[in-house]
């Protein structure tokens, strides 16, 4: 069983799961934020590769990625820092149980070589892939098999436009979790909740596979909370990439954001 | 270089909007909805009578098509071949920019778009874009990079005049490829009522095919005003200059599948193809994604899109329509290339010998004509993109070194 299907047997309802950019602030900050964000509780997390024209984000995110690639972050940089991802957690890795998911697009991947990015990912310990700009019908083709091979999961996402047969076929592509974006927007966009509620809801109702987590638009213990109504639990990007912002105690500022996500007053 | 076997007319994609293996549509689940709406409907509406009415009276009585096959007689005479311009410098506008604005604008208002989205670079596809939103009386919003908007400010006074809204694209590079990811957010965002209107052959599925469809006009009238002036419809060379390759694919589309018709695309050097500063896409790119298809992309190593250099606003982009890049490697098409200072050149050697200003994106087109070895037989066709108001503040710079 993958670790991301471990975790959603133990774990039902309130899964955290925080997006952070591989590379920012500092390029040698990316584990050290993972294990900032493991100490401070999440139950997953989401490890952005940057790109220079990521379609689906909003500029919060854009503008970290930018800064990551100034920084000098590379594929081939990131899966040298990634090699020490699973050593247990007294010597500085993340240990054998949180889940790690790399999300990224299409095109650096394509540049690395396809194949070579699922056997590094698997090599050094992630457990997820997320490329929202990779089609269903490419996927269903080519790229699919390929991850499956080596034992990757993969996340599709769905929208309110998506109609319910095709969130039902994403539903079936996927493997791990559903990744519902809660609005037609891209990340960092302020949302309605009450409309997201009736969404989310519309989705709880469906026959899927897979659990749901709701991103986009999630930034405070309120927005969390009712993400978490209707679903498995949330995914944080843009807020929390604003806290990482300037800010170089990444270990106090993540414990504060997450306690702040986590904890009831 | 190697050719593979294309089962595929060079004209159509298949469905799925592939060209040979570019193509398709790489494209976040955001935009699944808009997109694959356009998917279902563009070719039925276009095929429908009443649009294909209102398209072309309005070519015919707003943009003033179809526009003249001129025969060049001093610069064919220069060149000791039958050179013929395809004048798409006097559509209304000023380039061929407004076939394709025309088109969008009426499926747009069939598909019960209230709100007009675009990019830009030069300026010229968003002037293009405000003009038919004003005329249509939609609104306009048009996304340009904030270093394009500071280098092309009579466009963009252009552009107000008209009515749009121009959005400075603050992010990334902030020029022409940054105006379209913010046009594609604001399409996110934007999941009803706003229709996107492309400038190129690029993006995903179907915009590469619409727009050629909406631009092969040019290469429809050349047929017939060639059968008209030599009594053949097929010139033996016809050559465009290629940025994302829109005025391109409308004079090559009707002689794609004509094998006697050598198809010339002509990309910008910039500075030389090798000296770090050039828009040569074919010469300079490997296959990836860009704005949504799989075509060949100037990038880095690691996947990371790079900044193009052309003098030319129009061609400083670093990428290159699917159809463009599977002609490339089938090698159907012949890619040359033309460095700024031989756009310049020539923009002033077009301007002195025919009379005709034109946009220093046209003038590629016309520095590789003494390359190709042209004959006194051959007909040459070159297809006239732009005409160069636009570019006088650049002529004016350069004067000095072409008055003779």
């Amino acid at each position: 069983m993958s670790r991301i299907a471990e975790l959603f047997k133990e774990k039902k309802s309130h899964v955290l799961n925080v997006y952070c950019t591989a590379g920012y602030p500092k390029l040698d900050s990316t584990l050290p934020i993972m294990r900032a964000l493991q100490e401070s509780g999440v139950d997953l997390i989401e490890l952005g590769i940057p790109y220079s024209d990521p379609l689906a984000d909003g500029p919060v995110i854009q503008a970290s990625s930018s800064e990551a690639i100034e920084n000098g972050m590379t594929l081939e940089v990131l899966f040298d820092q990634l090699k020490e991802l699973r050593l247990p957690i007294a010597e500085g890795g993340l240990g054998n149980q949180l889940p790690v998911i790399l999300m990224g697009y299409m095109n650096p991947v394509l540049q690395f070589g396809f194949e070579r990015f699922c056997a590094k990912a698997a090599e050094v310990g992630v457990d997820g892939i997320i490329l929202p700009d990779l089609p269903a019908f490419e996927f269903k083709q080519h790229y699919g098999t390929i991850l499956q091979k080596y034992q990757l999961d993969f996340i599709f996402l769905v929208t309110p436009e998506t109609t319910p047969e095709r969130v039902l076929q994403l539903d079936a592509l996927s493997s791990g979790f559903l990744y519902a974006v809660s609005s037609s927007a891209t990340t960092g966009n302020d949302q309605n909740m009450d409309t997201v509620s009736a969404y989310l809801q519309k989705l709880a109702l469906m026959p899927l596979k897979n659990p749901v987590l709701v991103g986009f638009g999630i930034k405070d213990r309120k927005t969390f909370l009712t993400a978490c109504e209707h679903t498995a639990g949330a995914i944080i990007g843009s807020a929390y990439i604003k806290v990482l912002h300037g800010n170089i105690h990444y270990s106090s500022v993540t414990q504060d954001f997450i306690h702040s996500i986590l904890d009831a007053d | 270089m190697q050719t593979e076997t294309i089962t595929q007319s060079f004209v159509h994609p298949d469905t799925e909007g592939y060209y040979g293996s570019f193509g398709g549509a790489y494209i976040p689940e955001m935009l699944y909805r808009n997109v694959s709406e356009l998917r279902e409907q563009y070719l039925n509406i276009m095929h429908s009578a009443d649009f294909r009415k209102e398209m072309e009276s309005l070519l015919r009585d707003y943009v003033g098509r179809p526009t003249p096959l001129f025969l060049s007689e001093r610069l064919g005479a220069e060149l000791n071949t039958q050179l013929y311009l395809k004048r798409e410098d006097l559509c209304h506008t000023g380039a061929h920019k407004i076939n394709n604005t025309v088109g969008q604008i009426l499926l747009a208002r069939r598909l019960g778009k209230t709100r007009i989205i675009a990019e830009t670079g030069a300026g010229q596809h968003g002037v293009a874009t405000a003009t038919v939103c004003a005329l249509k009386g939609m609104e306009c919003i048009v996304y340009m990079g904030e270093k394009d908007i500071q280098r092309q400010a009579p466009n963009v006074a252009r552009m107000k005049m008209l009515g749009a809204k121009v959005i400075p694209a603050m992010s990334g590079s902030r020029t022409l490829k940054d105006a379209t990811n913010e046009a594609i957010r604001d399409w996110i965002n934007h999941p009803n009522d706003t229709h996107y209107i492309i400038g190129s052959v690029v993006g995903p599925h179907p915009y590469p095919d619409m727009v050629a469809r909406f631009q092969s006009v040019i290469s429809e009238e050349i047929r017939m005003q060639l059968l008209d002036k030599t009594g053949s419809e097929l010139p033996t060379h016809v050559v465009a200059c290629v940025g994302g390759g829109s005025n391109a694919a409308g004079a090559f589309y009707h002689f794609l599948d004509e094998p006697s018709v050598k198809i010339v695309a002509v990309e910008a050097a910039g500075h030389g193809i090798h000296s770090g500063m050039s828009a040569a896409t074919t010469q300079l790119g490997k296959p990836g994604i860009l704005h949504g298809s799989m075509s060949l992309v100037m990038q880095t190593a690691d996947g990371q899109v790079t900044e193009p250099h052309s003098i030319s606003a129009g061609l400083d982009y670093p990428g290159v329509g699917p159809i463009h890049a599977n002609l490339y490697k089938s090698g159907r098409g012949q890619f040359e290339s033309a460095t700024d200072a031989e756009a310049l050149e020539w923009a002033f050697h077009v301007s002195k010998t025919e009379g005709i200003i034109p946009a220093l994106e046209t003038a590629h087109a016309f520095a590789v004509l003494p390359r190709l070895g042209l004959k006194p037989t051959d007909r040459v066709v070159v297809c006239l993109s732009g005409r160069g108001d636009k570019d006088l503040g650049t002529y004016m710079q350069e004067m000095d070194r072409f008055e003779k």
